[in-house]
């Protein structure tokens, strides 16, 4: 009975294939008159010929443009969506003076460190920094901020749950797999073009772009932390009589949440390097400043602006990274003394 | 009615454990059916009767299936094939609410490694089962604080698990299982992990509890001084297989097999037999020297009165507490009891 499926399974791909090559020969302009042709004159076993080729390409372009006229109206909505998020938070932070979101900064960095001095003063500084190299810079990282803020957004409500799930069932994790391995993978422009054609130049592209390069790591460490969660707890909670639901949100995600910031801290960074090249397709931050500076052959203006960027991620890496350090010193099994 | 019935429990692990048990069944060992299958036998045909009240040790080497046998008694694993029941009921028909019911109220389990959630205090661990049982936040700590202060942890509820010894923490698994109130105990290799000295605190500690509690306890250990010290039944399980039950003389004085014969032959005997089992009775005694008598009370161990007979060629003579002679030991018997396989 397996066998056979699998029999089937390779059979029908088989067919697949055939199929395949035949569209590609009947819809090639440069196949030869007759198919009997082939067989006389063999040079077409030398170079590649040039019938053998898999319409791919106008496929897509076919499927992109009804994609694009039929149902533009949910990209529109998922675009005014986005925008309306954006747009406030941009404009709130930008509203807010300057002093008043550098104390926001330390005080989460303070609580998010576990009240820890060094690191809540470091980030202090690395943010009044970022203003203090070209007062430009200050509402440009803003906007970078939340760009990235809002992509992560969508990350941590869309990959945390499908890592969850991917924990929960092998079966689901072998079909997922694969696909974060191609969403890691394939080059950034590749989806940059398309989302400008879905969602017009600017922040949004950006967004889903971020959201697509930076979501990997969080589903793949939130699936991991969920697996390393000892076993002998986790049926511990089971011989007690957990539920489902209770085991998972008493047990599993709390001894998981290390690993799962632990994500969180890859996708920022990541999201922080993707907001950067998005700036090539016209979104708006601290990217388009280096940008700039290598368009004008200025090395001083990019370098600013590049320091700026690391800047930004430092501040972002310590609060995240702090966060699952303060966490995973809570859960180490080795014995601490009482402070 | 016995408190917990395993009938005829088979347990085989791989992909297609069904295929594989006509196999099993016709008696195939379990290096057979790896080799040829790829399959594990875990348990193979076990059968067990346990009372209420009881302490029942269930041990074997590691491999032996004692691990999983436990597990099939709350349902962590599904058998293959078999029934088990509690208090008659056949719980492979439960559903997974009544599953959950069962965990909550009637049965708790101690963890070889404690199984202790690090993100939760003392007070937190001890509370859960009463937690799932949808107490208040008020009884569950009144709960907990009783059974913390039952196993002597009273100032350390506050503290998490990773502050505290390995010897600690198992006393909280121990006060955690306590806490629901359940009529059946599992514990599987609850002391293995401990050192000596605190594993035979603790031993002491669960006798004293088990006498106030009288719970129904499943014990799964590897160390025969403990089960037998431990156990009224003890359970031998070999390969998947229970090859002896009985009690702790049965076992020392009647091996079954060889298995159990390697197991109990470096046994201290002389500090497990009881004056009383291996003393003839007095009406079928005759003809022994009474010249030359020791008296020892009918309940004490070997190793208590060999001091006093060790230089003399004395017999035994064997009292009850009130003084009535209930029968004699001659010195070879003695000697003979104490000679190992």
């Amino acid at each position: 009975m397996f066998k056979n499926k699998k029999n089937l399974f390779n059979l029908s791909l088989l067919g697949i294939f055939i199929w395949l090559l035949i569209t590609s020969y009947n819809s090639s302009k440069r196949k030869p008159e007759t198919v009997g042709e082939l067989f006389k004159d063999f040079s077409w076993l030398s170079d590649w010929p040039k019938w053998l080729d898999l319409p791919l390409m106008p496929f897509i372009n076919k499927w992109f443009k009804a994609l694009n006229e039929n149902y533009g109206f949910i990209f529109e909505a998922i675009n005014n969506f986005l925008l309306f998020l954006l747009m406030g938070l941009k404009n709130f932070l930008v509203q807010a003076p300057w002093p008043l979101v550098i104390i926001g900064v330390v005080i989460l960095a303070y609580y998010a460190s576990g009240k820890k001095i060094k690191t809540t003063v470091s980030v202090g500084f690395c943010t009044f920094f970022i203003g203090f190299l070209h007062p430009r810079f200050w509402d440009k990282a803003i906007e970078t901020t939340s760009i990235m803020l809002i992509s992560i957004f969508l990350c941590l409500i869309i990959g945390v749950p499908i890592g969850i799930w991917m924990s929960r069932a092998n079966r689901v994790r072998e079909k997922i797999l694969p696909i974060l391995d191609l969403m890691q993978t394939i080059p950034a422009f590749v989806y940059l073009i398309p989302g400008i054609m879905l969602f017009g130049l600017g922040a949004v592209p950006a967004i889903i772009a971020t959201f697509i390069y930076a979501v990997p790591p969080l589903v793949r460490l939130t699936d991991l932390g969920i697996r390393l969660v000892d076993t002998e707890v986790t049926e511990a909670a089971d011989a007690f009589g957990a539920s489902k639901k209770q085991k998972l949100w008493g047990v599993q995600i709390p001894l998981a949440l290390p690993n799962i910031m632990q994500g969180v801290n890859q996708c920022t960074m990541m999201a922080l390097s993707m907001v950067v090249i998005a700036s090539m397709i016209g979104t708006r931050g601290l990217g388009d400043e280096v940008l700039l500076g290598l368009q004008q052959l200025n090395v001083g203006r990019a370098a600013e602006a590049g320091i700026a960027i690391v800047l930004l991620a430092i501040v972002l890496d310590r609060i995240t990274q702090s966060y699952g350090e303060t966490l995973q010193e809570r859960n180490s099994p080795v014995k601490k003394e009482k402070k | 009615m016995s408190k917990i019935e395993i009938n005829n429990i088979y347990k085989i692990f791989g992909n297609k454990p069904q295929s594989i048990m006509p196999m099993v069944r016709d008696g195939a060992t379990k290096d057979d059916v790896l080799e040829q299958t790829g399959h594990t036998v875990g348990l193979d045909n076990v059968s067990l009767k346990i009372e209420e009240g009881e302490t029942f040790v269930c041990m074997g080497l590691s491999g032996s299936g004692k691990s999983t046998l436990i597990r099939h008694i709350n349902r962590l694993i599904d058998p293959t094939e078999g029934e088990i029941h509690i208090d008659g009921t056949n719980i492979m028909n439960c559903n997974p609410e009544e599953l959950i019911d069962w965990r909550r109220n009637r049965i708790s389990m101690v963890f070889q490694r404690f199984g202790l959630f690090p993100h939760k205090t003392v007070m937190q661990n001890v509370g859960y089962g009463l937690e799932m049982q949808g107490k208040s936040e008020e009884d569950r700590d009144k709960i907990a604080m009783e059974k913390i202060e039952a196993v002597g942890l009273n100032g350390f509820e506050n503290q998490f698990p990773n502050q505290l010894s390995g010897g600690m923490q198992q006393r909280v698994g121990l006060a955690r299982a306590l806490a629901t109130n359940s009529d059946i105990m599992l514990m599987d290799e609850a002391f293995s992990a401990l050192d000596p000295l605190i594993r035979s605190d603790m031993q002491k500690q669960l006798i004293d509890l088990q006498s106030e509690l009288k719970k129904t306890i499943i014990f799964i250990t590897h160390d025969l001084d403990e089960s037998l010290r431990l156990g009224d039944h003890i359970g031998i399980l070999n390969a998947g297989k229970l090859v002896q039950v009985g009690t702790p003389i049965d076992i020392i004085m009647k091996p079954a097999d060889d298995y159990v014969k390697a197991f109990v032959k470096d046994v201290n005997r002389a500090r497990v037999i009881k004056a009383k089992i291996i003393m003839k009775k007095a009406n079928e005694v005759n003809g022994i020297d009474k010249s030359n008598l020791i008296k020892v009370q009918e309940d004490q161990f070997i190793e208590e009165f060999l001091p006093q007979i060790v230089c003399t060629s004395a017999n035994c003579e064997v009292v009850d507490k009130s003084g009535n002679v209930k029968g004699y030991i001659t010195n070879k018997e003695l000697q003979e009891s104490l000679t190992k396989y």
